[in-house]
């Protein structure tokens, strides 16, 4: 299977090439980071998660969204999502591996990580964060690996990858409760404090997921032979209309709370987000473009003219990616800092080596993607040659 | 049942790395052990009341701030965003905005009040630590072992007092006049207030304490004649968002006659 | 195999890659010196012995340093009490460095030899930095 990796067009090459060359340039710059510290980014002793964590916990949703694969093709037996469910794992894996690395480049001493299982504390929820993330990539690794060998053949999975799929379920699920976990019982950070937390991530994990990976499979289209099917666009399409209107509804619910009851602690981060805090803005422009863009994928999204048309879908899916890029990779993470705990309100920008060490993950991450899919569609070519009615 | 070779390598391997850790102990040369100093200063529960009252001028805190950061190496960096400190000052609005309401003295409103690691009973920083790197002790300090500490800052974040500090960039060259007797930390891990642990068990007086003339006090809350269990019997004291679970125990007299003037008691 | 250019230059590269570790060492290897004990402290004591055998020591002193420091911050136990009946602080600045305040003539003897670079100095002070002027 590897092989096929090595046979590719013109454009294929320039994309591998491309994205090799920003990952040499990310890790070049972590490189730096690691010799010189963190204080190279723009965090500090107030914002000190900054970037690297919300992309952090934005990939974790982006991996939770096979599930919505998963579930209607083995669990409701959906045939339509057949031919796509492996592409969804193989987006888990790559987006699971994004969230390793920025977790890595976000630590002060990275050369520890192995404490974590070395002296483990289950009373920490990172402890337990780790080991779902894992957890979850060993079984889309394998799901995918084992579905992909037994595809180019022409058969059917075995049996024994059954239990695994089912767990992938629930586990799927449990990546992004825990994340939301990391934050959500945190005393001291007023924004995060609340409930509804882990099911606002879980929502905006499954509509930018999905989102995400109707974006791919468009390219799919287009460069190769495969075609996803119009009916497999469409239910994702759905999908992500759902979870996106679920999403809004959350952030509703959230502003109600905060704005009607009028406490000063759950008002002043979303002043701060929205409105800003006196000369302290930095963050205003972003959080309402992304919201903008949320209303304009919802709007895009609803009515089945626009989300069945190919063009109007993929403003759609751009939009609502950026939004929640936007909002959960790093507005989400800045408000739960501002203000401080002595109410002060220190501002937080990435830095340029920072941005480079993020955009260099994201190469890793779609080098994983690219190479992932290249495999998945050469084996796929393989298997209609076996047999033809699998089409 | 019968055993095949593999499988009793495999049980005989496991009973072993069960034994070696059950029978693990702190390596001690022959014949030796460890135990803990003579006249070392020992709590059941160590707190600390501050006593504002004090505390009126920069000058008064600012002694016990060079104090403590000098004994403990602790670096001077002037970036708000990378500065590294174990002991500070802010205004009353600040460290207790839970107890601000627009009709404070104006004295108190200017007041620098003393801000530290509250070495909480039930610290969200222990709580989320994914390594033991910070814990709490028997007697109620809540320490740091930076060979162990990731740089992860989850503990900054679950601290709801803004007690901890990160080091962004290697410290040595911020750090003033050095204290030999005491390391620094490196790059990569977060410190804070050790409640002068090392000086403790040497029967050494907490070093805020020994230079604030009194204003701070620190003892033994399950010793009733201990200084801070009489202050705390006798002094209305604020501690820094109750309401929150931490239990902290830097206790705060804030004496609401400010301004010193005479008052009338009525009834 | 033939002995074409292409699988001569292959098992080249090989043996080269393979003999790096060698090669390197050619240019880089320290040569062994014996750490000196020669220090103020040490020339001042009347029984010139550390807290347990050379032998021991030299065996085991890692393992006692993350002994202690487990030991030290943990559970607070700083006294060790040797096999002689003598007590010492639970410190390495403060113990063992105050005798062997000579890092670069000590421990640094054995540990470039072995290229090992453990990274207590990152905190921990050697007395010849403070000392020195302008050590950072």
């Amino acid at each position: 299977m590897l092989a096929k990796l090595l046979h590719g067009g013109p454009r294929y090459w320039a994309w591998v090439t491309l994205l090799a060359l920003l990952a040499l340039a990310g890790v070049a710059t972590y490189v730096h980071q690691f010799q010189v510290g963190l204080g190279i980014t723009g965090m500090g002793r107030d914002v000190s998660w900054g970037l690297y964590i919300g992309q952090f916990t934005f990939l974790v949703g982006v991996a939770a969204s096979a599930v919505m694969l998963v579930i209607p093709f083995y669990l409701h037996d959906y045939q339509t999502f057949g031919k796509v469910v492996v592409f969804g794992e193989i987006l888990a894996v790559a987006a699971v591996t994004m969230c390793i690395l920025f977790i890595m480049a976000d630590m002060g001493m990275p050369q520890r990580v192995l404490y974590v299982v070395l002296h483990p504390r289950p009373n920490s929820i990172l402890f337990w964060d780790a080991t779902v993330l894992t957890g979850y990539f060993l079984l889309n690794f394998v799901i995918s690996t084992v579905s992909l060998y037994y595809q180019a053949r022409g058969d059917h999975h075995p049996r024994w990858l059954n239990p695994l799929i089912y767990l992938s379920i629930p586990w799927a699920i449990s990546i992004h409760t825990v994340t939301a976990f990391l934050y959500a019982g945190l005393p001291g950070r007023d924004y995060w404090l609340t409930a509804i937390l882990a099911p606002r991530f879980l929502a905006s994990a499954f509509a930018a997921g999905p989102a995400f990976l109707i974006l791919c499979l468009f390219i799919v289209r287009r460069v190769s032979r495969f075609d996803p099917g119009e009916r497999t666009l469409q239910t994702l399409a759905k999908i992500i209309a759902y979870a996106m209107v679920t999403n809004l509804f959350f952030l509703v619910l959230e502003v109600f709370t905060a704005f009607y009851s009028q406490i000063p602690g759950h008002m002043t981060p979303f002043v701060y987000l929205f409105m800003g805090l006196g000369e302290d803005t930095l963050l205003v422009p972003f959080m309402r473009l992304s919201v903008i863009l949320g209303v304009v994928s919802v709007v895009l999204l609803v009515p089945s003219r626009s989300r069945n048309h190919p063009v109007t879908l993929v403003i759609a899916c751009v939009c609502l990616f950026l939004s929640l890029m936007l909002e959960k990779g790093f507005g989400l993470i800045v408000a739960g800092f501002v203000p401080n705990p002595l109410e002060r309100v220190v501002e937080y920008w990435p830095t340029p080596p920072e941005l480079t060490i993020a955009a260099g993950v994201w190469a890793i991450g779609l080098l994983v993607l690219t190479l992932g899919f290249k495999i998945a569609l050469a084996v796929r070519e393989q298997e209609l040659a076996v047999r033809p009615q699998a089409a | 049942m019968s055993l095949d070779r593999r499988g009793f390598l495999k049980l005989a391997g496991f009973i072993g790395l069960v034994a070696g850790t059950a029978c693990a102990r702190r390596l001690a040369g022959p014949g030796s052990r460890y135990t803990t100093a003579d006249g070392a200063l020992e709590a059941k529960r160590w707190a600390m009341v501050i006593d504002m009252r004090r505390f009126t001028t920069a000058g008064d805190t600012q002694r016990v701030i060079d104090a403590c950061h000098k004994a403990h190496n602790v670096p001077r960096i002037d970036d708000v965003r990378h500065e590294v400190k174990w002991i500070w000052t802010d205004t009353f609005d600040h460290v207790f905005p839970d107890q601000t309401h627009a009709h404070l003295p104006k004295a108190l409103q200017e007041r620098p009040f003393l801000l530290l690691c509250n070495q909480c009973d039930n610290p969200p920083c222990t709580r989320v630590c994914p390594t033991d790197a910070t814990y709490r002790l028997a007697d109620g300090i809540v320490a740091q072992d930076y060979h162990r500490c990731i740089g992860c800052r989850f503990c900054m974040a679950g601290c709801p007092y803004g007690a901890r500090s990160f080091n962004w960039v290697n410290p040595r060259p911020y750090v003033g006049e050095v204290n030999p007797e005491f390391p620094t930390r490196s790059i990569g891990v977060v410190e804070k207030c050790n409640f002068c642990v090392d000086r403790l068990e040497r029967g050494e007086v907490v070093r805020c304490a020994e230079v604030s003339a009194g204003g701070i006090v620190v003892g033994d809350l399950n010793d009733p004649e201990s200084e801070v269990s009489r202050l705390l019997e006798r002094h209305y004291t604020l501690t820094r968002k109750p309401q929150l679970g931490a239990r902290p125990n830097v206790f705060y007299i804030v004496d609401d006659n400010v301004t010193g003037g005479e008052e009338e008691y009525v009834g | 195999m033939q002995g074409t250019p292409k699988n001569v230059a292959a098992v080249a590269i090989f043996f080269l890659v393979i003999a790096a570790p060698h090669l390197i060492n050619l240019v880089y290897a320290k040569a062994w010196t014996r750490p000196s004990e020669d220090t103020p402290r040490i020339r001042a004591l009347a029984e010139k012995e550390c807290l347990e055998s050379e032998g021991w020591m030299r065996r085991h002193h890692m393992d006692l340093l993350l002994a202690w420091r487990d030991a030290a911050l943990r559970d607070t136990d700083r006294v060790y009490q040797n096999g002689r009946g003598e007590r010492y602080d639970v410190s390495l600045m403060r113990t063992c460095l105050n005798c062997h305040s000579n890092r670069a003539e000590f421990c640094d003897r054995c540990h470039a030899f072995a290229a090992v670079e453990p990274d207590c100095w990152q905190c921990h002070y050697a007395p010849e930095q403070v000392a020195k002027e302008g050590w950072r």
